[in-house]
């Protein structure tokens, strides 16, 4: 086992590579299925084990994995430390329960959906995974290709029309990101994340004033990736037109904006950067409030479940942002299990919308002549008899309606579940030493539970209280199981709150002393050596 | 040499740049190639322009610094190949586009005056 233990960190990206491939050739759909839940099952084993790996805070907190074996700077890493820990468990529970919701209806509405979950799966854990900047560029490509697959899973005018404005965003980001890793390596000539930030105080004069340019359009790219105003407009509607299961997935991907925001910010303008950017950067602040104020005032114009869903996670990320921007180390672990439990709770609603516009009979839309004639199929359009299992749940409405509140409270970040709990954590730690900058924070992150409280109360009296006539829609068990699941991680979380942010606490320490990351990654007397080198220049 | 390279990737990138915000889909897949080339032009002159170096380990040649040098080439040819795959399925969605609106404009829809 102990042998073995190095090469985990890699499975996570080979496996679903492996079987997405595999899978297209698979023609029986009970077989396509069977294999890819347990990969996706697989892969959540993994990613707990990972976790566990790095949680305690006396063990070993890195672990880098060199691909073929080549020596740091020159070859590529993979680095798992409890950050990218963290974010590859978040994204392999809400894998299962989006792929388990997708299981009743939306795997049937196009053949290659399988192959593509997983694809998106393996660009995202790589691009979580890995220590090298131009490797990161291609796991957003992986996952980018695949999630333009999944908007546009199921077909129709809508999703067409919104993943024409998305891909063409994302491949003018895809352009700024090269363009960023270009400057980049042009003036330290390399592309490992860690060498970089290892020769980054060895940088003067005009070369510096270059490679922050390069780090400004770098940090443009993951900023739209992130959604911050003003790039984000392109948001709100790829995710309302996009397919539960999908949108559900898509919740993660603008925390891989966030991630990868913290990481260069942590990496590169660090304490022991000596740059001449400041860290507290008070821009990020200014535009993750920005992004709470607008998507605030979104959210209390949307009439539609999905916009509102869209929203809100505009507000998480933008809250998440801010929070780095202002700099607060207590903060900024509130922040980071703000955001375990907020991507949980938008993945919930995400798919809970799907039920909720089942009862309000709106999904019968007309979903468009088909584009592609064989690979069509309705996931609407009940299959032979004896296919579906269709079982009327008795009180499916007191059902969706609990799930309904519970992922409200959750959203809003009202007491008593882990919303509350974030919320209240970013607000203590903000609170500490703070500024005006910080009070006015802490005003919008209070405003913001106040508008999503409305928004929701509004709509949710329209649909499930005052309806004149509900239609009690056919929900399957899976469709439930996936809800409940993702409902009950938040609950976990709740109780176990102390624990979570323990493991956050200890996560942004981690992050505040980025030569450590570099010693691991390159080893202990790397940095002496550089500094011996530059030296003799 | 370098004032042509900068002339071509600022040539490029402005046309891109222009082209990505008119209202046709044809021209915003016309103009994202554009800005393409212009970057994948940008990566590769980022390591400086050398004219005649070789690429590929010479035992007669020792100087490591009269080598071109080989990791800008290797991010082109990656950047190449996704740019290549992304526009072809871009073109694919525009196509979806036009079949499924009736028009070419990028909101699916013509603008009313």
């Amino acid at each position: 086992m102990n042998s073995l233990f190095p090469h985990l960190i890699i499975v996570p990206i080979i496996l679903p590579l492996a079987v997405a491939a595999f899978i297209i050739m698979v023609e029986q759909r009970s077989l396509r299925v069977a294999i890819s839940f347990t990969t996706v099952v697989a892969l959540l084993a993994t990613s707990i084990v990972m976790l566990l790996s790095v949680a305690s805070p006396e063990a070993n907190a890195v672990s880098v994995y060199r691909i073929g074996d080549w020596p740091a700077p020159f070859g590529i890493v993979l680095v798992l430390d409890r950050l990218s820990a963290g974010m590859v468990a978040l994204t392999s529970v809400l894998a299962l329960a989006a792929y388990v919701f997708s299981l009743a209806r939306w795997d049937r509405a196009g053949p290659r959906f399988h192959a593509l979950f997983l694809l998106l799966l393996t660009g995202l854990n790589g691009a979580f995974l890995t220590g090298d900047l131009f490797n990161l560029f291609v796991f957003f490509e992986v996952l980018l290709a695949a999630s333009y697959g999944l908007v546009l899973h199921g077909s129709g005018t809508a999703r067409v029309k919104a993943s024409l404005h998305y891909i063409a965003i994302n491949l003018g980001a895809a352009s700024l990101f090269l363009l960023g890793v270009a400057v980049i390596y042009g003036i330290t000539g390399t592309l490992n994340m860690a060498d970089i930030a290892a020769r980054i105080p060895h940088i003067a004069g005009q070369q510096r004033v270059l490679f922050e340019i390069g780090c400004a359009v770098l940090g443009i790219a993951f900023l739209i990736k992130a959604g911050i105003w003003p790039l984000n407009f392109w948001l709100p509607p790829t995710y309302s037109a996009s397919s539960a299961p999908a949108a559900a997935m898509f919740a993660i991907m603008t925390k891989l904006g966030v991630y990868a925001t913290l990481r260069a910010t942590f990496l590169f303008f660090g304490a022991d950067a000596g740059g001449t950017v400041d860290y507290p950067s008070p821009l990020l602040l200014l535009g993750g409030a920005l992004t709470i104020v607008m998507s605030s005032i979104g959210m209390l114009a949307a009439r539609t479940f999905s916009r509102i869903a869209g929203f809100s996670v505009l507000i998480s990320s933008g809250a998440v942002l801010a929070v780095v921007g202002a700099g607060s180390e207590q903060a900024l672990s509130g922040a980071l299990y703000y955001m375990i439990s907020s991507t949980f709770a938008v993945a919930a609603f995400f798919l809970l919308i799907e039920l909720l516009n089942r009862m309000r009979g709106t999904v019968a839309a007309p979903m468009g002549p088909p584009v592609f004639e064989d690979e069509y199929q309705d996931p609407y359009e009940d299959g032979p008899p004896g296919d579906e299992v269709g079982v009327v749940i008795p009180a499916v409405i007191a059902l969706i309606s609990g799930g309904f509140i519970l992922s409200g409270l959750l959203l809003a970040g009202l007491p008593p579940l882990s919303g509350f709990v974030g919320k209240f954590a970013m607000m203590v730690g903000l609170s500490e030493h703070a500024t005006i900058a910080d009070w006015i924070l802490i005003a919008l992150l209070t405003v913001s539970s106040f508008t999503v409280i409305v928004a929701l109360l509004r709509i949710g009296i329209e649909t499930i209280s005052a309806a004149k006539e509900n239609t009690v829609p056919r929900v399957q068990g899976v469709e439930f199981i996936a809800i409940a699941g993702l409902l009950t991680v938040c609950i976990v979380m709740t109780t176990n709150a102390a624990t979570v942010l323990q493991y956050t606490n200890d996560t942004v320490s981690w992050l505040h002393h980025p030569q450590y990351y570099v010693d691991a990654v390159l080893g202990t007397d790397y940095r002496a050596g550089l500094e011996a080198y530059e030296g003799r220049k | 040499m370098e004032i042509v390279l900068a002339l071509g990737i600022g040539v490029l990138i402005g046309s891109g740049v222009w082209l990505l915000f008119r209202p046709r889909t044809f021209q915003v897949v016309i103009g994202l190639s554009l800005i393409s080339y212009g970057v994948n032009l940008f990566i590769f002159s980022v390591s400086g322009v050398q004219i005649g170096a070789a690429p590929i380990l010479d035992p007669a040649i020792t100087d490591l610094s009269t080598y071109a040098d080989p990791l800008p080439q290797a991010l082109v040819l990656t950047a190449i190949i996704i740019s290549f795959a992304m526009t072809a399925l871009f073109l694919v969605v525009l196509l979806a586009s036009r079949g499924l609106t009736g028009t070419d404009h990028v909101d699916g829809q013509e603008p009313t005056p």
